[in-house]
């Protein structure tokens, strides 16, 4: 056979056949080694999309990044949609259909399911049923309703195990429809959270971050915002507020009616006294007290510019209450719009109820179950497993073979989103076209494969591309579709599908339920927490995120049952030992981990570990917390039961130190002070040295050099997953992390400040400084480490002997050391992953942050092949590219009017540990807080 | 005026070899050792345990080139440990050699003739045994070599401004006069054992390494001159040595390494380290091989001043640590003490103290001086206070540096812990094979102390 060299290569590549666009014009003879090309499609995930633009080198996804123009991610990503390429890699995903264990093709599949489905047309579709996650795809709800339309008797549930019923039912009965509320974040100035994580744990994070850290930076003629959080456990939106109250979250209804009793709010009484069940100390009653007046006296003050924000986990009752507090204080419309929800999803867990009842009375022919895990997800009073065994004929489109897929008679592996052809809509309604970044390499199906099967009509298409071009070709009314089509694909969104917004009527009376005393008081609380790295389990087998510190506790690799240190001292149980959670009659064994300022008498614990078959990464990490989860306690239970068993388990923890000790290395100063003085944040730390016997070396280029803004960062962890990807870092496991040897080159450092029961959190991003004067640059015997002429202090990897010297006298010790062969060298399927540009490190070398040297050098070449200078935000980092708060910004200090330049210029900014006369190119803006006077004064 | 007071007092002082010894019993008793037929049943026994224990040492050494140097307990922060410890603990033992063999010297102490043979050989071994370390503890040992300036197709050379090249010319440097001035010295022995050995393996082995020496008035003077030379040259490198070693910890910023006073502490602390192992080897084998004549009370009990001296210099040095932390007023040196203190690794610290500090201080008693046991007690307590030493100094200060959030603990794990008694066993092995094949004391100069030498000298 001959093959040219065209053919070849493209052999080589696993393009998908159908034509994709890239963001960029194309090359003209399409890929050019060496050249990557970035596409626009958007990730699915919680009912919501991401819009990224996808790095592609010859056909290979590599890299993600935030789409600037799609409305939910403005450019930004989050830890999920970073280490989403890791997943699409993941060799343990399933790559063949199976049925009772063995390998089938696709055919015999069809087979099955056709005569199934013929068997159900008879009956109207009484025994067929799907499950599925909350689709916002336009094309599967269509095939969906006319699947419905020809299988009248048939249902289609919904369910996702973080399902916002909560939030949907209590608006349904403030505002009396079918509404989401949009939150305009940064048109608020005063934002009071209510147990709601909405920097970090909503489908808008990314962009209510970038809304929210825009108005964070205290410059003067900018207002800053302030914002009150009420939660149990520390979360990255706790971490970030001006004032946090620990309560437990059966107590979070009790203060909010507290406070829209304050902000006079019609229909709402003050429930009696604000003491929380246990904790009945006068102080602490006092303050609750006064924390709840000058709340309500602050967002009062603020008509129009204030935020009620109610999370997820909390009741139908907050949820009103929020609802009524924003529209008192005239927010509706301002800070807050409501809109249609991009999902037809509805009450789920009602619906999976339903399922499930249909199931055990031996109605349910056909399941097929679309992405969801619903055999460990499931409410555990449902007995899902169990039931699912009723179920005649039982389909799974999965991406893995996993708990689900074993009690299901066909196993389908579903295709990843960067290898499907879909559509998906925002939180906004906004629709994105997901086109392939490259073509399944399992075979793997996408849910419109699947329901076209179902629907088995020979004149529709069955190739997911025709049916989502189908679905769009039916959709557009203009002129020329091909532009049209085009278009959406290169822009990664289609103009003018957003959502419509809803305006509420008028308020009708008494929506809020009336109070009533939890009967369970003073009974041990138990709240259920999306997991801050592998979210509801289904990220389980993604190895970054494992490996990934959580924002507050800094533990990988584990879920932990989390407690005050009070409650712990109580329990008499201390860090790692493993206690029984027992709650109505189910138990779990979970080890404890000790968080400061957690409230007090509340355990939380993180859903999404203790799996069983979801792959090598996953498998026997971490506790089943959906053991304990019932269908009428989805986030909220009471009367928990902590046994100690006397046992212990280790914990990977990277962090083990929590204070400063003093020492300024997050220096932070409130709005107040700083406007009064801005040498403050200068004088918050020792002098910087500049004398010297030698004259300074003098970068007459380009001198590269990084601003991280404290104000902005929430602590997110976007940028170490980002830099992860980028970087191509190993994972190291377990075992290795609590040897002190993970590989991140950027680091977020979170500190403790104040009392142990409602600490303050500063947290850091520590990316290598660049020092001028690197320490660790003279004790090289070898030059491995050395300064480039445009103040980069460069890893050379093949000169490194090893010696570790550079690592000791680094004092921001950024430099990290492959004790091991981290890398792993084998797996066939990682090795496409992998970033082309950056060298995979072997055993024995010293490595840490390069300030992407990959992409200054990219720029340079342009630049140099353009006969220019490198032009400002021409060459961004992965971390700062990642980052939803702009908190990372990278440069040129030599261009006088780069924004690193003029951040240098700031009165925040400072160098950290300057007094060692480092120097670092890396500094640091000041955090500033804004403060109630009124609570500061107590 | 004073002379005769100076030779009173030293007369008064017991003699450097028991009496009764003629220039044929010198010999006689020392060339036997080597000479004699048959091993005893003891040196064989004594020789496996440290063979196998080498063996262990070859063992972790496999896994360590097999796997990484992730098998040790070194991590981020703490990235040295047993490593650079045992390194420099290695180093400052082989410390005692040269200064007994050329400092002594060239003070004219003629007791130093009984253990400087001795004590050369245990520098040789020692230095061999640190030497390992700084190899193995690379990520990539096998391009140890890239820190040798040597011409290559890179054009690379090493990096003169780290003090780990300073330490490859000092560390190398140091072991190639240690045995050039050792085998010099042997010279003359070696044709002693040419002339007296029964076998002809050992005439052979022992005329080649005699190199020609006759014994003429030429090779006498020759042999002289080259030996003062050597001594000259060794000396310096005492203090040079473990200077530089210092500065692997005195120039880099961390705290707790940061600090003027290393150089003359380490150095002092290096001298400690070696008498007290110089005792803790000469206690045992002056008693196995009946060599208490030679190696006599007055060696041990010089020894043991020389430890004090010193040792009270190690303490001093301790003490300006913490001054210097208090009154300089840097929060992260003073930090850095008080976490020797009282931080994590107290017990260690204090345990470092009261061996090098508190219990030495017993040896300001005659009575005890003069005591075996007590003297064998100290001179293996100092040991391990001096590797303790270094632990604090090393580990200590790398766990909690500047940023807290990057503070980490450290513990040795199963090989580092092999690696350190393994050494152990191929420094012993060494010691063994050199007790059983070399004269252990230097005939020719013990021969210089008999009194029939001197005859002449006192005859007016």
């Amino acid at each position: 056979m001959e093959v040219n060299r065209r053919e070849f290569l493209r052999a080589c590549t696993r393009q998908p056949p159908e034509a994709i666009v890239p963001y960029a014009r194309a090359p003209e003879e399409g890929i050019v080694p060496g050249e990557p090309l970035f596409f626009a499609t958007a990730m699915p995930l919680a009912g919501g999309a991401l819009g990224l633009l996808v790095e592609s080198h010859m056909g290979r996804p590599t890299k993600v990044e935030g789409n600037p123009q799609h409305p939910q991610s403005l450019g930004a990503t989050d830890v999920y949609a970073q280490a989403s390429v890791l997943g699409l890699y993941d060799p343990d995903r399933s790559q063949v259909i199976t049925s009772a264990g063995e390998i089938r093709p696709w055919s015999a599949f069809l087979e099955t399911l056709r005569a199934a489905m013929e068997a159900q047309r008879a009956k109207g579709g009484a025994g067929l049923r799907f499950l599925t996650e909350p689709i916002s795809s336009p094309t599967a709800i269509q095939q969906m309703r006319d699947l419905l339309a020809e299988y009248p008797e048939a249902r289609w549930h919904q369910y996702d195990p973080l399902a916002r019923d909560g939030a949907a039912a209590g608006l349904r009965a403030a505002v009396g429809a079918e509404v989401e509320p949009h939150y305009r974040v940064g048109a608020a100035q005063v934002i009071l959270a209510l147990d709601a994580d909405f920097l970090a744990c909503s489908p808008t994070a990314v962009r209510d971050v970038r809304e929210f850290s825009a108005a964070r930076h205290g410059e003067t003629g900018m207002a800053m915002n302030r914002l009150y959080v009420v939660e149990p456990m520390p979360t990255v939106t706790g971490g970030v507020a001006d004032h946090r109250l620990a309560a437990r979250a059966g107590d979070v209804e009790r203060l909010a009616r507290g406070i829209a009793a304050a902000l006079h709010v019609p229909g709402v009484n003050e429930p009696s006294g604000l003491e929380d069940g246990t904790s009945k100390a006068p102080a602490s009653v006092e303050r609750q007290a006064a924390w709840v007046a000058a709340v309500a006296r602050d967002l009062a003050a603020h008509r129009g510019t204030s935020l009620v924000i109610a999370g997820d986990a909390q009741p139908p009752a907050v949820h009103a209450l929020a609802a009524v507090m924003n529209q008192t204080l005239g927010n509706i419309g301002r800070t807050v719009v409501y809109a249609e929800p991009s999902t037809t999803a509805g009450g789920q867990v009602a619906s999976l109820r339903q399922l499930v009842d249909d199931m055990d009375a031996g109605k349910v022919d056909l399941l097929v179950i679309c992405d969801a895990n619903p055999v460990v997800t499931a409410p555990a009073d449902l007995r899902f497993a169990e039931r699912l065994d009723k179920v005649g004929l039982r389909v799974r489109l999965g991406l893995y073979d996993d708990e689900t897929s074993r009690l299901c008679h066909w196993h389908v592996p579903a295709a990843h989103y960067l290898e499907s052809w879909s559509d998906v809509r925002a939180y906004d309604g906004t629709a994105s076209i997901v086109q392939p970044l490259i073509a399944p390499l399992y075979d793997g199906k996408t849910l419109h494969e699947l329901l076209a099967a179902c629907a088995g009509r020979s004149d529709a298409p069955s190739a997911p591309y025709d049916l989502v071009r189908d679905y769009w070709r039916r959709q557009h009314t203009g002129g020329d579709f091909e532009a049209f089509w085009q278009r959406a694909l290169h822009e990664g969104l289609v103009a003018d599908t957003a959502g419509k917004l809803r305006v509420p009527g008028a308020r009708r009376q008494s929506i809020v339920p009336a109070w009533r005393e939890p009967a369970t008081a003073d009974a041990l609380e138990i709240t259920f927490r999306p997991d801050p790295t592998v979210f509801d389990g289904r990220f389980a087998n993604n190895a970054w995120l494992q490996e990934l510190p959580k924002p507050m506790t800094r533990l990988t690799w584990d879920n932990a049952a989390h407690m005050a240190a009070a409650t712990a001292a109580r329990l008499g149980v201390a860090n790692e030992d493993v206690v029984e959670l027992r709650l109505d009659g189910r138990t779990v064994r979970a080890p404890v981990w000790i968080v400061p300022g957690h409230a007090p008498d509340a355990v939380t614990v993180h859903l999404g570990y203790g799996r069983t078959r979801a792959g090598r990464v996953a498998n026997g990490v971490g506790f089943d917390a959906y053991a304990l989860r019932t269908s009428d306690a989805m986030w909220i239970a009471r009367g928990l039961e902590v046994v100690k068993t006397g046992t212990r388990y280790a914990l990977a923890c990277t962090q083990g130190h929590q204070q400063m000790e003093g020492r300024d290395l997050v220096r932070t100063a409130t709005l107040e002070e700083f406007r009064a003085d801005p040498a403050v944040v200068r004088e918050r730390g020792p002098e910087e040295p500049d004398a010297s016997l030698y004259p300074p070396y003098r970068y007459d280029g380009y001198a590269w050099a990084m601003a991280i803004d404290l104000s902005s960062c929430t602590g997110c962890n976007a940028c170490v997953v980002a830099c992860q990807a980028e970087n191509n870092i190993p994972i190291v496991g377990k075992d290795q992390v609590a040897r002190g040897r993970e590989m991140h080159w950027i680091r977020v450092d979170r500190y403790y400040d104040g009392p142990e029961e409602n600490p303050t959190i500063n947290n850091q991003p520590v990316p290598c400084m660049h020092c001028e004067l690197a320490p660790c640059e003279v004790v090289c015997p070898v030059g491995a480490t050395t300064h480039s002429s445009d103040g980069l202090n460069q890893m050379i990897y093949n000169r490194c002997v090893g010696t570790k010297y550079c690592s000791n006298n680094c004092p921001y010790k950024v430099r990290r050391f492959n004790f091991y062969l981290y890398a792993d060298w084998t797996t066939e399927s990682l090795k496409l992953q992998r970033n082309p540009d950056v060298t995979v490190r072997s055993r024995g070398v010293m490595e840490k942050c390069t300030y992407c040297i990959q992409r200054i050098q990219y720029a340079k070449i342009k630049a140099e092949k353009e006969d220019r200078r490198v032009r400002d935000g021409e060459v961004v980092p992965a971390c700062a590219q990642a980052c939803p708060a702009s908190a990372i910004v990278f440069g040129d200090q030599n261009d006088p009017d780069a924004r690193v330049t003029l951040l240098k210029k700031n009165a925040r900014n400072y160098a950290l540990l300057g007094e060692l006369n480092t120097r670092p190119r890396t500094t640091y803006l000041a955090k500033l807080t804004n403060p109630n006077p009124e609570l500061t004064r107590a | 005026m004073s002379l005769p007071v100076i030779e009173a007092r030293r007369d008064r002082r017991p003699p450097i070899i028991a009496p009764g010894h003629t220039f044929e019993t010198v010999t006689d008793r020392i060339s036997r050792v080597v000479l004699r037929r048959g091993t005893p049943r003891g040196w064989i026994v004594g020789f496996a345990l440290s063979f196998s224990l080498m063996m262990v040492l070859f063992y972790a050494t496999a896994v360590l080139l097999f796997r990484g140097i992730g098998v040790w307990g070194i991590n981020i922060p703490v990235a040295w440990g047993f490593d650079i410890v045992n390194f420099v603990w290695w180093i400052g033992i082989g410390h005692a050699g040269t200064l007994i063999s050329a400092i002594l010297l060239l003070l004219k102490q003629e007791w130093r003739t009984s253990i400087n043979r001795f004590a050369e050989a245990m520098t040789l071994f020692a230095v061999a045994c640190a030497g390992l370390y700084p190899v193995l503890h690379l990520g990539r040992p096998w391009l140890a070599y890239w820190l040798f300036p040597y011409p290559n197709t890179m054009s690379m050379w090493p990096q003169f401004r780290s003090p780990l090249i300073w330490d490859v010319f000092a560390v190398s440097t140091y072991l190639t006069v240690s045995l050039l001035f050792w085998f010099v010295g042997l010279i003359p022995d070696f044709a002693t054992l040419r002339d007296r050995s029964a076998s002809r393996v050992g005439r052979a082995t022992y005329g080649m390494l005699a190199m020609g020496w006759r014994g003429s008035a030429q090779h006498w003077h020759r042999y002289e001159t080259a030996y003062l030379l050597l001594a000259g040259l060794a000396t310096p490198l005492v203090v040079s040595v473990h200077t530089i070693v210092s500065f692997d910890f005195a120039v880099s910023v961390i705290p707790g390494w940061h600090a003027t006073i290393l150089p003359p502490y380490f150095v002092a602390g290096a001298i400690y380290s070696g008498f007290a192992m110089v005792m803790t080897l000469a206690i045992p084998i002056r008693k196995f091989y009946g060599l208490e004549d030679f190696i006599t009370m007055r060696h041990l009990d010089n020894m043991a001043r020389v430890m004090l001296a010193t040792g009270l210099i190690v303490a001093y040095g301790y003490m300006m640590e913490t001054f210097m932390a208090w009154y300089g007023g840097n929060p992260y040196e003073s930090f850095m003490v008080l976490n020797r203190f009282s931080g994590p690794y107290w017990p260690q610290y204090w345990l470092l103290i009261t061996c090098n500090v508190i219990l030495p201080q017993v040896l300001w008693f005659k009575r005890l001086r003069t005591s075996i046991p007590a003297l064998f007690g100290v001179s293996l307590i100092v040991n391990l206070g001096m590797w303790l030493e270094r632990y604090i100094i090393i580990v200590v200060s790398l766990h909690r540096d500047f940023l807290p959030s990057s503070w980490g603990m450290y513990a040795g794990t199963i090989y580092d812990w092999s690696m350190l008694f393994g050494s152990m066993g191929l420094f012993l092995t060494l010691l063994f094979l050199f007790i059983r094949y070399l004269p252990m004391i230097s005939i020719f100069e013990m021969r210089t102390l008999v009194p029939g030498a001197h005859v002449e000298e006192e005859a007016p």
